[in-house]
């Protein structure tokens, strides 16, 4: 047998290999594979730091690190977790690939802008990192004066400067992501026929661009007053702590919506392409993004139901916190709607869609929870709150982020994964996910509070679980770095759309050529038309 | 085959738009709307500072009239008179720029832009009076406010810098993007409508936060 050497046609990948095209380019696909490097370096930096909290916590002495390296911890953990991997982790990666190829489009409306953004992300990388390496912050991800003010003893300056550009990429990213949305749709693609993914986009686009430059100008008040010692949350000169906390929140509450609702985009993608199904109640799904989006700017202060918040207002934020649990909710239902007489197969992608529903339905459930003003108090700051927001992070967004990659990464390389590792990879990460985390509800709910090193030895067992359910759940995380990097050389050859999906993005070369399409298409129909019979004269 | 009309076009439709977009008219749109979003996420950052100020105001009234009576009114009124003769300014450039005279428009810009450092120049003034004053809480400096209102005073001032400095700086990006835009002008650059229109947006949104920082600041003690 002979080989015979294929020339692959020109794609956005072989077009030119210099690192120096990498670092100068204007195409959305290679942006989004160097923000896919930055964001793993940053997952694996954040999981690290952890690791050493789930050891230290494996057992109820103090005996890995001190209290004060601990504080550092899981202030590390907070900060990569949340700004530098899961705020630009599907909008940053998988939403700049695919957002104009999903709407039939050239390029993003703004291509420079694009890689401004991934070059503030950078920067403010670069300043997280010297954070670190000068012995980092005790102040949690939450920077809650007085402790990131008056007795700050790390450096909250390089965290809060690092953390305000990288807003400011976020913001830029979501501006981007706007324009493009409005303007750039492809000819007969009208607003009722966008894919949700692009929707999920959209919506999470509004939150990044109202929201974030709250927490920038709040961040900056810190800043301002670690350098030039103004004293705007100084009770001393009657400056109010709980202030910055309603600040805070203003972005962080949304923010929370900024790491899930483009999740929920891609198990739409997902679970309409394994079911073999139209999407049930597309119109509802698309409303219910822009719901959760708006909705979601009105909550904030159910973070403050212990904080001195006048009780009124607690029931206020305790009520519109229920109302935003109804547009999830019909998202949900919906899924199942869609799964129900479905032709339902199990890849790797739909494994991650299917535990996205289960543990976001969990993590939502629990949300509503903690969101009762009276069972607040019982369970304010300890593992409870932990486990609740765990489950919608890293069983909701995370579950989400890989089934994403999974599904389209035969889009981005042109090759496939093994198959079988990848669902061995998924089973992993829901076994060890749910190993971690639910025992946690129970620690909480048994009274033990969050962000301290040493517990009382009851709480040794489930402890215990919950470290051997990290180990498990870090193995997880390894297996598809693993075997994703093997399947970019190795890999079976995937052709244009090897799951036989609707959309856009799937009836152009994998890897797309440079400009995406070579003739603009023309689309005539709703997404997800899987029950639609083809034609011949369709596109792949 | 390539249709020709024989209708004279203007020569600036034969100009191609960037490659990601069809036609100039799309380019044109969507620079427009990045711009009026970006417009939205500076008001909420300014937003952020004006509510912790609001929430101030009403906490200590007393103190905030006080220490609003030791800012310099009249410099602050120039400097709003000046702010929104300087929007005028930018708009009769935007009017002259659609009507093609560049002559008009580089005049217009170059107006705009000394407006901008003038207001730049005399809000410099004031610092130095505070200064000297001794109303500046920056960098561990001694500051002198007569009792019972000291440290609140103290807050406001601290807003004051916070907040006059923002808008300052982002006046100066103003300053800096008309010099810009006149540059354009001088060499007839291509789009040039366009630019110096999104150019004027940003220009009016840095005038309208004055408008909000002048009564927030100046006119606390004054409100009757
Ligand atoms: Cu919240």
């Amino acid at each position: 047998m002979t080989t015979v050497p294929i020339t692959l046609p020109k794609n956005y990948l072989n077009q030119d290999y210099t690192l120096w095209s990498w670092l100068t380019t204007i195409d959305h696909k290679r942006i989004a594979w160097l923000y896919l490097v930055s964001i793993t370096f940053f997952f694996f930096l954040g999981g690290a730091a952890a690791t050493v909290m789930r050891l230290e916590l494996a057992t109820a002495p103090g005996d890995v690190v001190e209290s004060e390296t601990y504080n550092r911890l899981f202030s590390l953990h907070g900060i990569a977790m949340v700004w530098f991997f899961l705020v630009p982790s599907i909008p940053a990666t998988l939403g700049n690939f695919l957002l104009p190829l999903m709407i039939g489009a050239r390029d993003m409306a703004f291509p420079r802008l694009n890689l401004l953004s991934w070059y503030l992300y950078a920067i403010a990388g670069v300043f997280a990192l010297t954070m670190v390496i000068a012995g980092g912050v005790d102040t949690g991800w939450t920077f809650y004066t007085p402790y990131s003010s008056l007795f700050a003893n790390g450096q909250v300056v390089l965290a809060v400067v690092g953390i305000i550009v990288a807003g400011f990429s976020s913001i830029l990213t979501g501006l981007n992501f706007i324009v493009t949305v409005h303007k750039m749709r492809a000819p007969g693609l009208t607003w009722m026929r966008l894919p949700l993914f692009v929707w999920a986009q959209y919506a999470t686009a509004i939150i990044m661009v109202l929201a974030t430059p709250v927490l920038a100008i709040t961040l900056l008040m810190i800043a301002l007053e670690r350098i030039l010692g103004i004293g705007i949350f100084d009770p001393k000169m009657g400056g109010d702590p709980v202030l910055f906390q309603h600040l805070f929140w203003f972005y962080s509450h949304p923010a929370v919506y900024i790491m899930i609702l483009p999740g929920m985009g891609v198990v739409s993608e997902i679970i309409t392409c394994f079911a073999r199904k139209h999407i049930f109640g597309y119109d509802g799904m698309a409303f219910a993004l822009l719901a959760i989006a708006l909705i979601g700017f009105l909550v904030w202060g159910h973070h403050m139901f212990v904080a001195g918040q006048s009780v009124y207002a607690s029931v206020v934020f305790s009520l519109l916190s229920f109302i935003v649990a109804v547009p999830s909710g019909i998202k949900v239902f919906n899924w199942a709607a869609t799964l129900y007489k479905g032709s339902v197969s199990f890849e790797t992608p739909m494994l991650y869609a299917l535990g996205f529903v289960g543990l976001f339905t969990i993590g939502g459930l629990t949300g509503v929870t903690v969101a009762s003003t009276a069972v607040d108090v019982h369970v304010h700051d300890t593992y409870f709150v932990i486990a609740h927001f765990h489950y919608i992070m890293v069983g909701g967004m995370v579950m989400a982020y890989f089934g994403g990659l999974h599904f389209w990464w035969p889009k981005m390389t042109g090759r496939m994964y093994p198959d079988v590792w990848g669902r061995i990879a998924a089973i992993t990460i829901f076994i060890g996910f749910n190993l971690t985390f639910f025992p946690q509800f129970i620690l909480g709910y048994l009274g033990m509070p969050r962000r301290y090193h040493t517990y009382p030895d009851e709480f040794e067992l489930l402890n215990a679980l919950s470290s051997a359910g990290a180990s498990i759940l870090a193995a997880g995380y390894l297996l598809p770095l693993a075997y994703l990097l093997y399947s970019l050389r190795w890999g079976p050859m995937a052709g244009p759309n090897p799951w036989d999906a609707r959309g856009l993005e799937w009836t152009t070369p994998s890897p797309p050529p440079e400009h995406n399409f070579d003739r603009i298409p023309i689309v005539t129909q709703k997404p997800y038309a899987y029950d639609v019979p083809k034609r011949d004269s369709d596109p792949a | 085959m390539t249709y020709q009309s024989a209708i004279p076009t203007r020569p600036d439709t034969l100009e191609q738009p960037a490659s990601q977009f069809d036609s100039l008219a799309q380019q044109h749109q969507a620079d427009t709307l990045g711009m009026w979003v970006f417009l939205a996420s500076e008001i909420l950052f300014f937003g952020g500072m004006f509510m912790a100020y609001t929430v101030y105001r009403t906490a200590f009234p007393a103190a905030f009239e006080a220490a609003s009576g030791h800012l310099n009114l009249g410099l602050g009124g120039i400097n709003t008179a000046i702010l929104l003769t300087s929007s005028l300014t930018m708009t009769l450039a935007d009017d002259a720029v659609v009507a093609r005279n560049r002559r008009a428009t580089a005049i217009w810009l170059a107006l705009t832009a000394l407006l901008g450092t003038i207001f730049l120049a005399i809000k410099g003034i004031e610092w130095r009076e505070e200064f000297r004053e001794q109303l500046a809480p920056l960098f561990g400096r001694p500051f002198v406010f007569p009792e019972p209102h000291t440290d609140q005073a103290r807050l406001f001032f601290s807003f004051y810098f916070a907040l006059t400095g923002l808008h300052a700086l982002h006046l100066l990006i103003g300053v800096v993007l008309v010099l810009v835009m006149l540059i354009f002008t001088l060499r007839d650059a291509p789009h040039l409508d366009a630019k110096v229109i999104i150019a004027g947006l940003y220009w009016h949104l840095v005038d309208l936060i004055w408008v909000f920082v002048f009564p927030l600041l100046y006119l606390a003690a004054r409100h009757g």
